[in-house]
């Protein structure tokens, strides 16, 4: 008997059509968990480095994780997982909804897809029955609307579906793959699934899953249960509203919008507007987020209320989360929030990241202003800031005139641009990329260790998946700080608290100094940790790594995780799990490429930079991880993490050498 | 006939809070199985959540009785501009449709209140909806003394429905032989 997990995993080749039901190894529950952790395992069984994104040899795995369709809240992830045609590493964007409690439910962990459909294909899950069903009928139809169509089609409304749109189909190298109102978005999963000619994936199960002592787990879950109760009676005072609350940003409740339009950059991640939200935005935007959004609405077993249905006039109804309200907007400079209700439909129909799309487009329009782009590049294209956007977002999904740029994001784009035109001034434009992946729009002045770090080293390479438990900044006040760390349970060891208290807002125990970079790397290594806990359980970030005070954290996974499994875990073994995966995960990226040059946050982030202190935080960092001086896992770190076949593959490729050691 | 005092127990559903996350549907089907919270599968919740997202409809609905016939004809419901699917609102093991059966045996499933052995204080639906959605009434009302409903029998007589007296009687017979 298998506990949490199902103990299989559905393997299906596109090229032939053959569908296999494939029981899993139960060690590997031991060793990896599930979730994000098994994934990375496969990755690195199966696909070699030489492998390219668009190779038939590239899988392309949906997995649940190890909680999800047990009854821990917000245990709703669905985790994507291939090589990124944008960054060329190992992409893991991930997406809550209600897909992966029913994939557990029909009997299945994972999802690994391989090889090509010959034509367009979705794939339809029932239980025991799979098929691979003709889609040319849906062919350049809505993300969205392909999941309404396929229910429809095969009379299931509880069926769940995710699917892509046209800028899959296109391989769009930032096309999302979207379901209900979640979207794995970033590093391109559209556009691997649209190489594979997969249209979507439709699911429905009504089989049982077992836990292990299911009455012990409850019991376990009862204080989480307790927290969510206590933390939504309670929010952290003297922290911005967004911040205050569990859950992921709860962007269709909170209408106070002043933090994020005026601490971020609009346009192409250039500028901050620091005096934006006037009593008369506030009003206007207020007034219309009110009259928008119809029903703030949850992701599977999630409390929180983080969605939002959209009823918004002219635009089919539709589903809306976090930050794509601001994004596209902020992108476009335009004041007005109908902008965003308008574009997102569009968006969410073909199919694009909420997060670099907008800044892509702003750095067409860049270009344009700059003559860079020609009135023929533009021809057709509207003169206003909103219809622009609308013409570039078209062209980018339909990869048509300058479009074909712009789908391979501002990284490729800018090079495939300076290339054909034989003008390098475009790479300039391209500044706001780590990795080839466009980042936060930060605009800020001195230079923050932790996001250093968090920005520079993660395998995410998506800030906001990486932070989450420690405070964006320090409290000003001493008071203020006493009384936060007063009530800190979610803390892995008491010396955070003084870690906290002696951090000033500026000084030498403030940024760039302070948190020192030992200090910096035992933060962010246990913010990561959460992390990695979260992907591989499946469980929203916004309701434990990525959220101050959270229900979820280091000291009840490992009694929630024994109870569910059988396994007798404590907090070091999960640690030891996690960072096993962790590990595992950076071999695949070192091996794919990565340089610890690469390991750096956009030049503008920050006004202020210190080069001797930034070399200094990565060298600790990577010693702190059991890394050499180029982030290379070590010989011994891999042994202690019982990775020692990874070694033996990093000397054999020469990238780990014995006098490194 | 005598009249006694009963407990009627109740669950008000304020279907415009419900978020569609489904917590009901889970502890449902954990506390119903055997033993407790070691099955997790929603199909076996006595109480599914009626769900059409893009229409603004989410509504839970509880497991009431077995029927053996499907009604003659059907109600679509207009509310507030939104429309329910017929049957919607209908609690019924219904030949019509395969809401509220065990996933396997199709035998029919019913709402107990979570009838528990010390009495829960609420059923468990009402207990993990943080939104209240499910609000637990109780409230005592004068009713003549009926016979109580045998769960075994309902269950038997909907496989009589199904399969006929004598293909059931021949079953259990055979089974009864097998040991």
């Amino acid at each position: 008997m298998r506990y949490a997990e199902t103990g299989y995993n559905l393997e299906i080749d596109l090229a032939t059509g053959n569908i296999e039901k494939v029981e899993t190894d139960p060690k590997l529950l031991e060793t990896h968990l599930g979730g994000l952790g098994t994934s990375v395992k496969i990755h690195w069984d199966r696909v070699p480095p030489e492998t390219k994104p668009f190779d038939p040899e590239n899988l392309l795995i949906m997995s649940a994780g190890l909680f999800c369709g047990t009854p821990a809240h917000s245990a709703n992830r669905t985790l994507f997982t291939f090589l990124s045609p944008q960054t060329n590493l190992l992409a893991y964007p991930m997406m809550g909804g209600f897909l992966a409690a029913e994939l557990k439910y029909a009997g299945y962990d994972k999802v690994i897809f391989r090889n090509k459909a010959p034509k367009l294909v979705y794939i339809w899950i029932n239980n025991d029955k799979v098929e691979i069903r003709d889609a040319s009928h849906l062919k350049g139809k809505g993300a969205l609307e392909t999941q309404e169509l396929i229910k429809e089609e095969l009379n299931e409304p509880r069926a769940q579906v995710a699917a892509i749109g046209l800028a899959g189909e296109n391989r769009v190298f930032v096309a999302s793959i979207e379901q209900s109102r979640s979207s794995s978005s970033r590093g391109g999963g559209g556009a691997i699934m649209g190489d594979k000619n997969i249209k979507a994936i439709a699911v429905r199960g009504t089989k049982n899953l077992y836990l292990a002592n299911g009455a012990k787990f409850m019991e376990q879950l009862q204080e989480v249960t307790d927290y969510i109760k206590f933390r939504n009676a309670n929010p952290i005072p003297k922290v911005m509203t967004i911040l205050s609350g569990i859950g992921s940003p709860q962007e269709m409740k909170h209408t106070d919008e002043k933090w994020h339009t005026e601490s971020f950059a609009w346009g192409n991640a250039r500028e901050r507007r620091k005096s934006f939200w006037t009593e008369e935005v506030e009003e206007s935007w207020t007034k219309l987020q009110l009259n928008t959004v119809k029903r703030l609405i949850s992701c599977y077993n999630c409390p929180q209320q983080c969605g939002g249905l959209i009823d918004y006039k002219g635009v089919p109804a539709y589903m809306m989360k976090c930050f794509s309200k601001l994004t596209y907007a902020m992108g476009a400079y335009v004041d007005d929030l109908n902008f965003s209700f308008k574009i997102c439909k569009q968006a969410f129909e073909y199919g694009v990241d909420s997060f670099s799309t907008p800044q892509i487009l702003a750095f067409a329009v860049e270009l344009y202003e700059d003559g860079i782009f020609t009135d023929k590049d533009f021809e057709g294209c509207p003169t206003d800031k909103e219809g622009r956007f609308f013409w570039l977002l078209d062209r980018l999904a339909r990869r048509e005139g300058i479009g074909d740029y712009l789908a391979d994001g501002t990284y490729w784009a800018a090079r495939r641009i300076a290339a054909d035109r034989g003008d390098t001034r475009t790479l300039a434009y391209d500044h706001n990329t780590t990795k080839k992946h466009e980042q936060m729009n930060i605009k800020l002045g001195m230079l923050d260790p932790l996001y250093f770090l968090m920005y520079g080293t993660n395998e995410k390479l998506s800030i906001t998946q990486i932070e989450g438990n420690w405070p964006q900044m320090p409290f000003g006040k001493m008071e203020d700080r006493i009384e936060f760390v007063k009530d800190w349970p979610q803390l892995p060891d008491e010396k955070f608290k003084q870690y906290f208290l002696d951090w000033e807002p500026r000084g030498e125990m403030g940024n760039p100094y302070y948190p020192t970079p030992q200090i910096a790397s035992e933060i962010v290594d246990w913010m990561e940790q959460l992390h990695n806990i979260d992907d591989a359980l499946g469980i929203c970030a916004g309701m434990s790594s990525f959220c101050l005070k959270p229900p979820y954290h280091v000291h009840v996974f490992p009694k929630l995780i024994s109870a569910a499994t059988g396994m007798d875990v404590d907090e070091d073994a999960v640690k030891k799990i996690v960072n096993r995966s962790r590990n595992l995960h950076r071999a695949i990226n070192i091996l794919r490429g990565v340089k610890r040059e690469d390991e750096r946050p956009p030049q503008d982030h920050w006004k202020h930079r210190f080069p001797e202190i930034e070399e200094n935080l990565l060298t600790t960092y990577y010693h702190y991880k059991g890394w050499n001086y180029d982030g290379v896992p070590t010989k011994e770190r891999l042994h202690e993490l019982d990775l020692d076949y990874v070694a033996d593959e990093l000397q054999r490729r020469g990238v780990l050498k014995d006098e490194q050691n | 006939m005598s009249k006694i005092k009963k407990k009627v127990k109740t669950i008000k559903i304020d279907a415009d809070k419900c978020n569609g996350c489904r917590a009901c549907e889970i502890v449902c089907a954990g506390f119903h199985s055997t033993p407790k919270y070691d099955i997790i599968n929603p199909a076996r919740s006595r109480i599914q959540v009626i769900t059409h997202r893009l229409k603004n409809i989410w509504l839970p609905v509880f497991a009431g009785e077995y029927t053996p016939a499907e009604c003659m004809g059907r109600d679509i419901y207009v509310i507030d501009g939104k429309e329910y699917e017929e049957c919607a609102f209908c609690r019924a093991t219904c030949p019509s449709r395969d809401l509220f059966k065990e996933p396997d045996s199709h035998l029919p499933l019913r709402c107990d209140m979570c009838e528990d052995d010390p009495p829960q204080e609420k059923p468990l639906c009402v207990q993990v909806c943080l939104n209240d959605v499910l609000i637990y009434e109780e409230r005592e009302v004068e009713v003549g003394e009926e016979e109580s409903v045998d769960l075994a029998e309902v269950g038997l007589r909907s496989l009589i429905d199904k399969h006929g007296f004598d293909t059931l009687v021949d079953t259990m017979v055979r089974i009864a032989e097998k040991g």
